[in-house]
C-alpha cells in the first residue's frame, strides 16, 4: 500500500512582472470587480511560459504550471533544475510561505522548511537564545527543545561558543547552528533547499548523513532542493525535475540525474567537429558521444564517455599516428593518447575509429582536446587544437565531499595493502 | 484515484488558493505560543543592548513628553486641568497613549520588518502582531510603574487625587486600548505591503491623531472652546479611552458609559476587519512586498 503523505495537484503560480505603480492598482480593482460580480479572475487566463531569457507578450508569468506530484512517507525527493526552473517557488508553496495561485496540496503530516537556515537568528543574542528562538519559529515548543538542547549543541560543534552572540560567529558556525536546531525537528515532512553549499566538508558529511537518518530510522519524509549532484545522488529515492516552471521528468534518482545531464548541455562546450573538405589525409569528424551513442558535452562522472573519430588516409601517409592530448579547466595536460596506423591494419580511405574513455577516471573538471595526425619528426597533416571540449560533472565519486578542493584530475585505484 | 486505498489517508490540512471568509485558528496559536513569548523576550531583551542607559529609556520618553506638554499647554498656553496638578495629568494621558501608538507603530509594520522570516518559514503570522502587543505591555508597565511613583509624590503632597470604584477596570480599559491598536496596526500593516503610501500616511496620522484624543487637555474643555470642531473628539474612540483613564486614576473627568459602549464596538469591528484583512495578505504577500 502507497502510504502518500504528501499530495500536490495541479499548483500554479502566477506573478506579475514589472513594478508596482497606478497600473497595478487598476488591475486590482478590475479584479476585485470581477469578484465581486461573481466571475473568474481576468488575468489568470493570459501569462506566459516562465522563460527568463526570452521577451515576453504578457506582464503575467506563470512561475509554476499544474505541476502534479506526490511523495510518500520516508522517501527523499530531491528536486532539480536550473536557476529560475521554478524550485524556490514550488518549495515556498510547500512549506505555506505563499499561496498557489490555483492548485491544492494536502499534507499528511507537520511540516518544517530549511528554505535558508538561520531564518529569524537574532545577532544579538547568544547562540542558546536562538536555538530556542529558532526552534520555535520552526515549530518547536519550548518543552521539546529543552530535551533536545544538549544534543543539538554537540551536533552544531559549536559548545565553546554557545553563549557568546551569533553576530560574533564565523558564517560557518553560523550555518552549523541552524542545520543543528533544524535536524532535530521532528516534522513528518522536512524541507530542505540548498543548505549543503556552505559549510566544510566534514559538516557537509555530516549533514547528507542526518538527512539519511531522518528519512530511514525516523520515517520522515524529505524534500531536498539542490544543485549537488552528488548529494542528490547519495540522498534521494526520487527525483524531480523542473524546467521552465513545469515537471519534465519524474523517477529514480539515476535516471533523474541522466535526464538532466542530457537536456541540459551547455552550450559552450563543442561536441562534435566536421571537415568534409579533406582532400588527401586528415580528420574528417570527431564526436563525444554517450553509452547511446547520442552526442554530448556533459557527462556524470560514472558515465561512459565515446570519441568517434572518421579520418581519411592516403596511400602515402598509412605509417603515421593519430593521437589526442586531454587538457582541463587549468591547462594542465592529463594525458595523450597516440595509435600507429601500421600496427592496426589501417586502409587506404575512410576509416572510422571509436575511442572509450576510461569511466570513473577523469575526475570533475571541464576538458579540452586536441587531436593530431602525424609522421613522427616528419610530417604534421592534420593538426586540430582544442576542437573538442566537454565536462565531467560530479554525480557521487569518492571524492565529492572535497569538491572545490584540488585531490588531483585523474581517479587512482592504488593497492593499498595493510601489513 | 485507481488505488482505492489511497482515500483512506486522512489529511491534516490543505492548502489552496481560496480564502475562507473569516479564519482566525486560535488552535494554531495557542500551539505556537512558546514562540510568541520568545519573541517577546527577543524585543524585551535586545532593544537597548548596546545602550548605556539601557531599560531607562523607557522612563526617559514619557517623562520629558509630560514635562514639554506641561510647559508648553498648560503654562505658555494656559489649559486649565482643574484640581490635578498638569504634569501628573499629561503623564497620565501619555503613558496610555504611548501604548496605543506602541502597539500601532510595531504592528503596522509587521510584514515589512519580517519579510526575511515570513519569506522562508510558516507560523501563524499572527504571532508576530500579538507579540508586539504583549511585550509593549511589558514598557507600559515600566512606565506605570513610574507613573505610580509620581503619584505617590503628589498625593503625599496633598494634590486632590484619588481613586474610585472604577479603578478596579483600568485593566480591561488598557487591553481595549492594545486591542484597538493591534487591530488597526494589522489593517494598515497589510494595505502597506502592497502600497507603501500608507507607511507614510501613519507617521505624521499618528502625531495628528494625539491632537485629537484629548491626551493634554480634558474632553471638556474643546467641546467649551471648540464648539464646532469638538464633535471630531467626540467621535474618536481614542479619546474616551484617555478621559476614562483619568476618571479612574485621577477622578477627574468624566466617564460616559456611552462612550465607553461606543468604544467597544469600534475596538471589536477594528480588531475583526484587522484580522480580516491580515489574514488574506498574509497569504501570498510575499509576492509583493
Amino acid at each position: 500500500m502507497k502510504d502518500i503523505i504528501l499530495k500536490a495537484e495541479n499548483i500554479s503560480k502566477q506573478y506579475r512582472l514589472g513594478q508596482v505603480g497606478t497600473g497595478t492598482m487598476a488591475h486590482d480593482l478590475n479584479r476585485w470587480w470581477h469578484q465581486i460580480r461573481g466571475k473568474e479572475n481576468p488575468y489568470l487566463k493570459i501569462g506566459d511560459i516562465n522563460d527568463r531569457s526570452t521577451k515576453g507578450e504578457s506582464d503575467y508569468v506563470w512561475a509554476l504550471q499544474d505541476i502534479n506530484f506526490e511523495v510518500e512517507r520516508g522517501e527523499i525527493l530531491g528536486i532539480i533544475g536550473k536557476n529560475g526552473a521554478g524550485k524556490s517557488t514550488l518549495l515556498k508553496i510547500l512549506s505555506r510561505v505563499t499561496a498557489p495561485t490555483t492548485g491544492s496540496i494536502k499534507f499528511g503530516g507537520r511540516v518544517a522548511s530549511l528554505l535558508e537556515v538561520g531564518t529569524g537568528f537574532n545577532g544579538e543574542m547568544t547562540g542558546r537564545e536562538n536555538i530556542y528562538l529558532n526552534g520555535a519559529i520552526l515549530g518547536m515548543t519550548k518543552k521539546e527543545i529543552t530535551s533536545k538542547i544538549d544534543e543539538i549543541i554537540e551536533f552544531s560543534g559549536c559548545e565553546r561558543y554557545i553563549d557568546t552572540p551569533v553576530k560574533r560567529y564565523s558564517s560557518g558556525m553560523y550555518v552549523r547552528l541552524a542545520f543543528a536546531v533544524a535536524a532535530f525537528l521532528e516534522p513528518e515532512i522536512l524541507i530542505v533547499d540548498e543548505v549543503l553549499a556552505v559549510g566544510d566538508a566534514e559538516f557537509q558529511k555530516k549533514a547528507i548523513g542526518k538527512m539519511q537518518d531522518i528519512s530511514q530510522y525516523g520515517g520522515r519524509t524529505v524534500l531536498f532542493v539542490s544543485h549537488n549532484m552528488a548529494a542528490i545522488k547519495q540522498l534521494c529515492t526520487k527525483t524531480i525535475i523542473m524546467e521552465n516552471g513545469m515537471i519534465v521528468f519524474e523517477g529514480k534518482t539515476d535516471d533523474g540525474i541522466d535526464y538532466y545531464l542530457q537536456s541540459n548541455q551547455y552550450e559552450g562546450y563543442i561536441g562534435h567537429y566536421v571537415n568534409e573538405a579533406i582532400q588527401e589525409s586528415g580528420i574528417v569528424s570527431l564526436a563525444l558521444v554517450d553509452n547511446n551513442n547520442v552526442i554530448r558535452t556533459e557527462f556524470g562522472f560514472d558515465e561512459t564517455v565515446v570519441i568517434k573519430i572518421k579520418i581519411k588516409v592516403s596511400e602515402k601517409h598509412l605509417n603515421a599516428h593519430l593521437g589526442f592530448r586531454v587538457v582541463d579547466r587549468n591547462e594542465r595536460v592529463i594525458f595523450t593518447s597516440e595509435i600507429k596506423f601500421a600496427e592496426k591494419n589501417v586502409n587506404n580511405g575512410i576509416n572510422d575509429f571509436e575511442v572509450q574513455l576510461p569511466t570513473k577516471f577523469l575526475a570533475p573538471n571541464a576538458f579540452r582536446l586536441t587531436f593530431g595526425l602525424h609522421i613522427p619528426n616528419q610530417e604534421l597533416i592534420d593538426y586540430l587544437e582544442e576542437c573538442l571540449s566537454f565536462e565531467i560533472v560530479e554525480t557521487g565519486s569518492e571524492f565529492y565531499m572535497y569538491n572545490g578542493n584540488d585531490y588531483g584530475c585523474v581517479f587512482v585505484h592504488c593497492n593499498w595493502v595493510l601489513r | 484515484m485507481n488505488q482505492p486505498e489511497q482515500t483512506n489517508t486522512t489529511w491534516l490540512f490543505e492548502i489552496t488558493p481560496k480564502n475562507k471568509f473569516f479564519s482566525l485558528n486560535l488552535k494554531e496559536v495557542w500551539q505556537y505560543r512558546d514562540l510568541l513569548l520568545l519573541f517577546v523576550k527577543r524585543d524585551v531583551v535586545t532593544v537597548y543592548k548596546q545602550t548605556v542607559l539601557g531599560p531607562l529609556w523607557y522612563l526617559i520618553q514619557p517623562l520629558f513628553t509630560s514635562i514639554t506638554f506641561t510647559i508648553i499647554f498648560n503654562n505658555v498656553a494656559g489649559i486649565n486641568t482643574g484640581t490635578v496638578p498638569p504634569f501628573l495629568f499629561n503623564l497620565a494621558g501619555i503613558t496610555v497613549w504611548n501604548y496605543f501608538t506602541a502597539c500601532l507603530n510595531g504592528t503596522s509594520n509587521t510584514f515589512g520588518a519580517n519579510a526575511g522570516i515570513f519569506g522562508k518559514v510558516y507560523f501563524p503570522r499572527i504571532i508576530v502582531p500579538l507579540s508586539i502587543v504583549v511585550s509593549n505591555l511589558l514598557k507600559f508597565g515600566i512606565q506605570f510603574f513610574i507613573f505610580i511613583c509620581f503619584y505617590g509624590y503628589y498625593y503625599f503632597q496633598g494634590a486632590a487625587i484619588g481613586m474610585n470604584v472604577t479603578t478596579l477596570f483600568f485593566p480591561l480599559l488598557i487591553v481595549m486600548m492594545g486591542v484597538l491598536g493591534l487591530g488597526l496596526g494589522m489593517f494598515i500593516s497589510s494595505l502597506v505591503t502592497k502600497y507603501r503610501d500608507f507607511s507614510n500616511l501613519i507617521g505624521f496620522g499618528v502625531q495628528l491623531l494625539m491632537y485629537l484624543s484629548a491626551v493634554m487637555y480634558p474632553m471638556a474643555l474643546i467641546k467649551e472652546k471648540l464648539p464646532t470642531y469638538g464633535w471630531l473628539v467626540e467621535y474618536n474612540p481614542l479619546a474616551y479611552v484617555i478621559e476614562t483613564t483619568r476618571y479612574m486614576l485621577l477622578d477627574v473627568g468624566q466617564i460616559s458609559l456611552y462612550g465607553l459602549g461606543y468604544t467597544f464596538l469600534v475596538t471589536i469591528v477594528v480588531f475583526l476587519v484587522g484580522v480580516l484583512i491580515f489574514n488574506r495578505t498574509e497569504k501570498s504577500f510575499i509576492d509583493t512586498v
